[in-house]
């Protein structure tokens, strides 16, 4: 058998090269799409910002761009969204973090097998379904101690989006705890640590760049969590500090000029490209950030 | 390279009780700090150690040796009773360290082990600085005398002092292996332990490094109670004042003064162990 004679390898080659074009095209569908979403974007926009200036756009605080006398302020659904933002994290994140040191450090391996996919069923449940939980269960108990609360309040919707990203929390931060190698809790325990000692001072600075990581994540998911929030905490633009009260998010206001019977190519019409691509800009910065607070303080074991 | 300027000392002899001549005696104080008395150890229904007893001098090297899976390194995480940390295992027998029992239900583990310190097989430095790894003992402590001072004074014993000296807030990390090893030295001893456990822990570092941290074992031992587990049966006869030899299936075979041991072992299988028969 002569090596000159063996000819399969044209053959793999052949594969290769199909396998290869096929794996690029359906790469190129995720990368197009985007592509394609940024480019509707901005050219929807635009022709809202030929008509509204974007100096009135980030510092009028009136929002009401249907009924008159229009205003074409973004603050208040940014302030709504912040305001969902800042409530579900304050849920959120020390739930999760302690949810993830319990799973890591505590939690026996049983346990842990159970628990953690049961946290991960809280990510798969439909938004709406948590938009309806809220309006039906967190509103009336908030109403039981605050009897003034109305039906839409920026507190039940923060509450509802904490709860929906407790589980990225805890399970993104619970893998970062998890790949700090045991090497590290051994010197601990030799050290005469306690286990407190050891998941706090060494396991979570540790794994800080994923913890920190999975924060910003969850909070990019509250940024652009819609169904709940607009089922929870109304469709009223609001500059509130009072979270008892109905307010707006910016993801709320598309569903409402989405669904609603605003003409295409009036102004209303144009702001949801313009309040979208402020939304898109907002999250895409908060996924860069997670990127680079993961590349930069990773610690890197061998 | 030729195998005339090989410094691996593996290669240059092959008589396991060569290496004796240098060897020096630490006197110790003559006195046992550790005994242990039929020691058992499983791990889930396989045991793992079968009847240790043995009595460690205070202030002198005893090395552990052995085939892997003798049980040696089960044996030296039962003084410090780091098996308590695996879930399966089971300990059985007395370890006294100073006559006090630490499997006793008044120790607790974590106190056992301020008194008891330990190096491991792989250098482990926390992602801290340096002055941060060796000051975590005496911090998580509760040391409230100069911290500075006994971070310098655990690095001059390391024999790092002069090489970190620059870099105290530099990561522990970015040192190389052997420095590595040696701050992992320095962070064991920093709270000032009676004892310290040593699992391998020159068997993942180059012959350099490696002879590096044989002189200072050597050092620490006017200080310390040093127990060392090692597979290289050079090295143990190199450092340690006493040597006990497991054997496959977590027996103790032999224990006594290292230079018996090695030129006039007992026991029959000991003696194919040592002249490299198996293991």
């Amino acid at each position: 058998m002569s090596g000159a004679d063996i000819t399969y390898g044209e053959v793999s080659d052949r594969g290769t090269a199909i396998a290869r074009v096929v794996f690029l095209a359906c790469a190129l569908v995720t990368v197009l799409t985007t592509f394609g979403i940024v480019l509707v974007l901005i050219t929807g926009s635009i022709p809202f910002f030929r008509e509204v200036s974007i100096v009135e756009f980030f510092t009028s605080t009136e929002w009401s761009p249907i009924i008159r006398p229009r205003s074409y302020g973004i603050l208040p659904l940014l302030w709504g969204t912040m305001l969902i933002v800042v409530g579900s994290a304050l849920v959120a994140l020390p739930v999760g973090t302690l949810t993830a040191i319990y799973l890591s450090e505590y939690a026996n391996r049983r346990l842990r097998r159970v628990l953690k996919p049961t946290l991960e069923i809280l990510a798969g449940i439909p938004t709406i379904v948590y938009g309806f939980f809220a309006i039906s269960f967190i509103t009336p108990q908030i109403q039981r101690v605050f009897p003034e609360t109305g039906t839409f309040n920026a507190l039940s919707g923060a509450i509802v989006v904490g709860v929906m990203i407790i589980p990225m929390v805890s399970s993104l931060s619970e893998d970062a705890m998890s790949a700090v190698p045991d090497d590290l809790r051994n010197a601990g325990y030799g050290l005469g640590a306690t286990k407190f000692e050891v998941s706090t001072r060494i396991v979570l600075p540790a794994a800080v760049s994923g913890i920190l990581a999975s924060y910003v994540l969850a909070i990019s998911r509250a940024i652009g969590e819609t169904m709940a929030v607009t089922l929870a905490a109304g469709m009223q633009p609001n500059i509130t500090f009072n979270p008892l009260e109905e307010i707006q998010t910016m993801t709320a206001y598309m569903v409402e000029v989405g669904t609603g019977d605003v003409s295409v190519g009036s102004i209303g019409y144009q702001s949801l490209f313009a309040v979208g691509l402020t939304l898109f800009v907002m999250t895409l910065a908060m996924n860069l950030l997670s990127q680079y607070i993961r590349g930069r303080y990773r610690e890197v074991y061998d | 390279m030729s195998y005339e300027d090989t410094t691996d000392d593996s290669l240059v002899d092959q008589r396991p009780t060569a290496g004796l001549e240098t060897a020096t005696t630490n006197s110790g104080t003559g006195r046992t700090i550790i005994e242990a008395e039929d020691v058992n150890v499983w791990y889930g229904e396989t045991q793992a150690l079968h009847d240790i007893s043995m009595e460690i001098p205070e202030q002198q090297v005893t090395a552990l040796i052995g085939p892997s899976g003798c049980g040696k390194s089960t044996f030296l995480r039962c003084i410090n009773r780091m098996n308590d940390l695996i879930d399966t295992a089971r300990v059985e027998g007395a370890v006294r360290l100073r006559g006090k029992n630490v499997y006793d239900d008044d120790v607790d583990p974590v106190a056992l082990r301020r008194k008891v310190g330990m190096v491991f097989q792989k250098p482990n430095p926390f992602p801290k600085s340096v002055y941060d790894n060796v000051a975590y003992g005496l911090n998580i402590q509760g040391y409230d005398g100069d911290i500075d001072a006994r971070v310098e004074e655990a690095l001059r014993s390391a024999a790092l002092w002069d090489e970190v000296k620059d870099q105290l807030d530099e990561s522990g990390l970015e040192l190389s292996g052997g420095q590595q090893q040696r701050l992992c030295i320095a962070r064991a001893i920093a709270p000032d332990p009676e004892v310290v456990l040593m699992d391998e822990p020159a068997s993942a570092l180059d012959p350099v490094a490696t002879s590096k941290i044989e002189d200072l074992i050597d050092d620490l031992a006017r200080d310390y109670t040093v127990v060392i587990v090692t597979h290289n049966m050079q090295q143990a006869a190199r450092i340690s004042d006493k040597t006990a030899v497991f054997l496959t299936g977590g027996e103790l075979v032999e224990f006594g003064d290292t230079a018996t041991v090695f030129a006039n072992p007992e026991s029959d299988r000991v003696e194919d162990y040592i002249t490299g028969k198996f293991g």
